[in-house]
């Protein structure tokens, strides 16, 4: 008990943080509902710890897309735990469990990692965006130049996004809503040399930060990934240490194929950090605890909307209170 | 890969009762619980799940299963059964309507592709049934998807209907309809804005646009790599608009694609289409047994055999089997049968269809780099034609000049000649095997390689 209210104090103690909770809590409300609902469920019908009372959170965890192997070793785990500490209730349980949880999104290190976008004090900052098609990188570039332009940034967005019909000009369409300038060639053209175009003008306009859209690919076409890795060593060539930041945006959707792409993605360009989109669905966003566990790459960025300002830093604390709010506020 | 097929995954349970005589209760349990797993992992929604599998135990604890003499085999074979049957039958007809124009309505999720697949299905249907379709941008909301869909337009030299982004979406569906009827447009396909299910207004737009144009077909577009909430998105647009239909894009991935049948089976909707690729005409008619085998993990033979059988000139492959077997195989045939299976497609699309090819030793990592074809091609293309008949010519300075002329190392034209050779020997112990003769067991297949390898 007197972990999770340690916790809880951790949070309410700080007002900012309460703020930023509160907004997760709204995005994350019919994830969380739905998913502590399911947990209290349990919890109330089966009396007895049981092997059919682990299948049944098994479930539980799975439909949240956790993720297969992530589950069996929680499950694992939480049956060694209930062993070792004798607990037959299953209301004691319910604390195990989320204890568990928290150990698995924050890791080892107490969550103190750092997950602030790497943004250069007084030089040009590169980011680069990956992903497969129709996640939301575009529309993430969109968001984040309007946050670093209201933190007093100067912005410029290059169009890597040489392929798909019409890209070009949604970022161009994104730029004009922002009020900041794009550096664009014409569909079909080379990105890498889009992208160099974009290091260039950064550097001669003095430019605080770029942010580099790329076309989306699914991870299994090597000419494709291979074109990443060409548009990264371009980044490389041109500024040391650049780019930056690689984000990989996810969509919070995408089922066990996430796994796959963020592995192949970060192969191929040094992933440094995951964006994890369209979390305002009824998807659960377990995914996020499977990349963490079995890949260590942090999420950065949470999409939590469809407006300008529904780009939040990921705060694993603000998330995992968003998923267990009420389970926490019983105790 | 990251994930084990069903057959993998069974290979341990089967282990373990290969020694018995008699399949127990317990075995076919555990082998329930194996297929369970499969299918989560192939990201099939679990309570989906639960009825399959327990359907799977009825037949797997009768004889069926525990009567036969593999029972590995056995469950896998039942599995696919009752796969393919909830999946349906082959159903990729699009409605035709009394009086014309047809009218479809694309919906789904944001970043689902249903722009693209818009796109393509107006290119299938001018290409295949002979209409003349009109697109409408009924997407007012994400910027320059209306820019996206009239570049769509261009490119397959196709009108489209768009009123920009100021107006609204219901009234851009009726006019598209009018606009339709007076220019002899016989299908009206209307690209709606992405949006979630749980997004109660813009739920309310689709029904207002379905009430107003009353749709023949209503498409529900869906991300092949949905996970567990694709029961969810499926039973929201369908219980809103009752769907007509399904399309399942980004197929050409490598994900197991386990939502096609969380869908099917909570909508009871025909998935008609599957979206195989960027190009505009990639878009395939959907086939359950190809898709049960993909979602078990079990390649995908079939695919593979109508590509061969669409690609490969079957007189041609004919004289090269006669060759392969009269040990007459020389590089000039060797140069045509990879023009043969290059025109199938990237190869290692080829690779994904063989089952277990990702299982192979040697196989697993290998980056198919279509460039590596083209080395050998040019090594090849640089020797003179007596050379191409007859390797054993090779000397140090003709493989010097090759080298030079196709531009590569003298090691590597070495490389391909040994390999060359290795093959012509194993051709002739696999066509002596096929004839009857007993050889030795393959032992020369481990460790071959292919010269593009």
């Amino acid at each position: 008990m007197s972990f999770l209210k340690k916790w809880k104090e951790k949070f309410t103690s700080k007002e900012k943080q309460e703020e930023v909770s509160g907004k997760y809590k709204e995005g994350l409300s019919k994830t969380r509902k739905s998913f502590s609902e399911k947990i209290n469920d349990l919890v109330a019908r089966y009396r007895k710890v049981d092997e059919e009372f682990f299948e049944d959170l098994e479930e539980i965890l799975i439909s949240a897309d956790v993720g297969v192997s992530t589950v069996m070793e929680l499950i694992e785990e939480l049956e060694m735990e209930v062993k070792r500490r004798n607990i037959k209730d299953t209301s004691e349980v319910k604390q195990v469990i989320s204890e568990k949880l928290v150990e698995i999104y924050q890791g080892d290190d107490d969550g103190d990692e750092n997950i602030s976008l790497n943004i250069q004090a007084d030089e040009l900052t590169v980011i680069l965006f990956v992903g497969v098609n129709g996640v939301g990188k575009t529309t993430t570039i969109g968001k984040l130049a309007h946050q670093l332009k209201s933190e007093g940034k100067e912005v410029l967005l290059t169009a890597g996004d040489t392929f798909r019909a019409g890209a070009i000009e949604q970022l161009n369409e994104w730029g004009k809503r922002v009020g900041v300038d794009v550096i664009k060639h014409s569909e079909g053209s080379d990105p890498a040399a889009v992208i160099y175009d974009g290091i260039r003008a950064a550097k001669s306009r003095n430019v605080d930060v770029l942010l580099c859209d790329t076309a989306g690919r699914l991870q299994n076409k090597v000419n494709l990934m291979n074109e990443l890795a060409k548009v990264k060593r371009v980044i490389e060539r041109e500024i040391p240490n650049a780019p930056h930041e690689v984000l990989l945006v996810l969509d919070a959707t995408t089922g066990q194929n996430a796994l796959s792409q963020a592995k192949t993605f970060a192969q191929a360009t040094d992933v440094s950090g995951i964006v994890l989109t369209k979390l305002d669905g009824t998807a659960k966003g377990g995914i996020v605890l499977a990349i963490r566990n079995e890949l260590g790459i942090p999420v950065k960025l949470v999409g939590l909307g469809e407006k300008v300002t529904d780009l939040e830093p990921f705060d694993a604390h603000a998330f995992v209170y968003g998923l267990f709010a009420d389970i926490l506020e019983e105790e | 890969m990251a994930f084990e097929g069903l057959a993998d995954r069974l290979q341990s349970t089967i282990q373990k009762i290969k020694g018995k005589g008699k399949v127990t209760e317990q075995d076919v349990k555990e082998m329930t619980r194996e297929v369970r797993l499969a299918l989560l992992e192939a990201d099939v929604n679990f309570k989906v799940v639960k009825d399959f599998v327990k359907k799977i135990k009825e037949r797997a604890v009768g004889q069926e299963v525990m009567e036969s003499l593999t029972p590995g085999q056995q469950v896998i074979k039942v599995v696919k059964e009752e796969l393919t049957a909830l999946m349906g039958g082959d159903e990729s007809k699009i409605a035709v309507a009394d009086r014309p124009p047809t009218v479809i309505m694309m919906v789904g999720l944001q970043g689902a592709g249903k722009t693209t697949t818009s796109g393509k299905l107006a290119n299938l249907l001018r290409k295949k049934y002979n209409r003349k379709p009109l697109l409408v941008a009924a997407d007012v909301y994400r910027p320059a998807a209306i820019d996206q869909l009239e570049t769509l337009g261009k490119q397959l030299n196709m009108p489209v209907y768009s009123e920009g982004t100021e107006a609204n979406p219901v009234d851009i569906a009726n006019k598209a309809v009018k606009y339709a009827k007076q220019e002899h447009l016989d299908y009206v396909l209307i690209d709606t804005a992405g949006r979630l299910h749980v997004d109660n207004d813009l739920m309310d737009e689709l029904i207002q646009i379905k009430n107003n144009v009353n749709p023949d077909e209503i498409f529900l577009v869906v991300d092949s790599m949905t996970g567990q909430d694709a029961v969810n998105v499926a039973e929201s647009f369908n219980e809103q608009l009752d769907v007509t239909g399904v399309v399942l894009t980004k197929l050409d991935g490598d994900t197991r694609g386990g939502a096609a049948l969380s869908i099917k089976a909570v909508t009871d909707k025909p998935i008609k289409f599957t979206g195989m690729g960027e190009k505009l005409d990639q878009l395939e008619v959907f086939h359950p047994e190809r898709m049960a085998s993909r979602i078990l993990g079990m390649g995908d033979v079939l695919s593979l055999i109508e590509k061969a059988q669409e690609n490969v000139d079957e007189k041609r492959a004919k004289e090269l089997e006669e060759k392969m077997r009269s040990a007459s195989f020389t590089f000039d045939d060797f140069l045509e049968q990879m023009d043969q299976v290059k025109n199938m497609g990237p190869l290692d699309e080829l690779m994904d269809m063989i089952p277990g090819a990702n299982k192979m030793k040697g196989l697993k990592n290998v980056d198919f780099d279509e460039k590596q074809i083209a080395h050998v091609e040019a090594i090849i293309q640089s020797m003179t034609a007596k050379e191409r008949q007859d390797p054993s010519l090779m000397n140090a300075s003709r493989k010097k000049r090759i080298a030079k002329g196709s531009g590569r190392s003298v090691s590597e034209v070495n490389r391909l000649l040994k390999q060359f050779d290795e093959m012509k020997k194993m051709m002739k112990q696999m066509t002596n095997m096929q004839q009857g003769k007993k050889g030795k067991k393959n032992k020369k297949m481990k460790g071959f390689n292919f010269p593009f390898m």
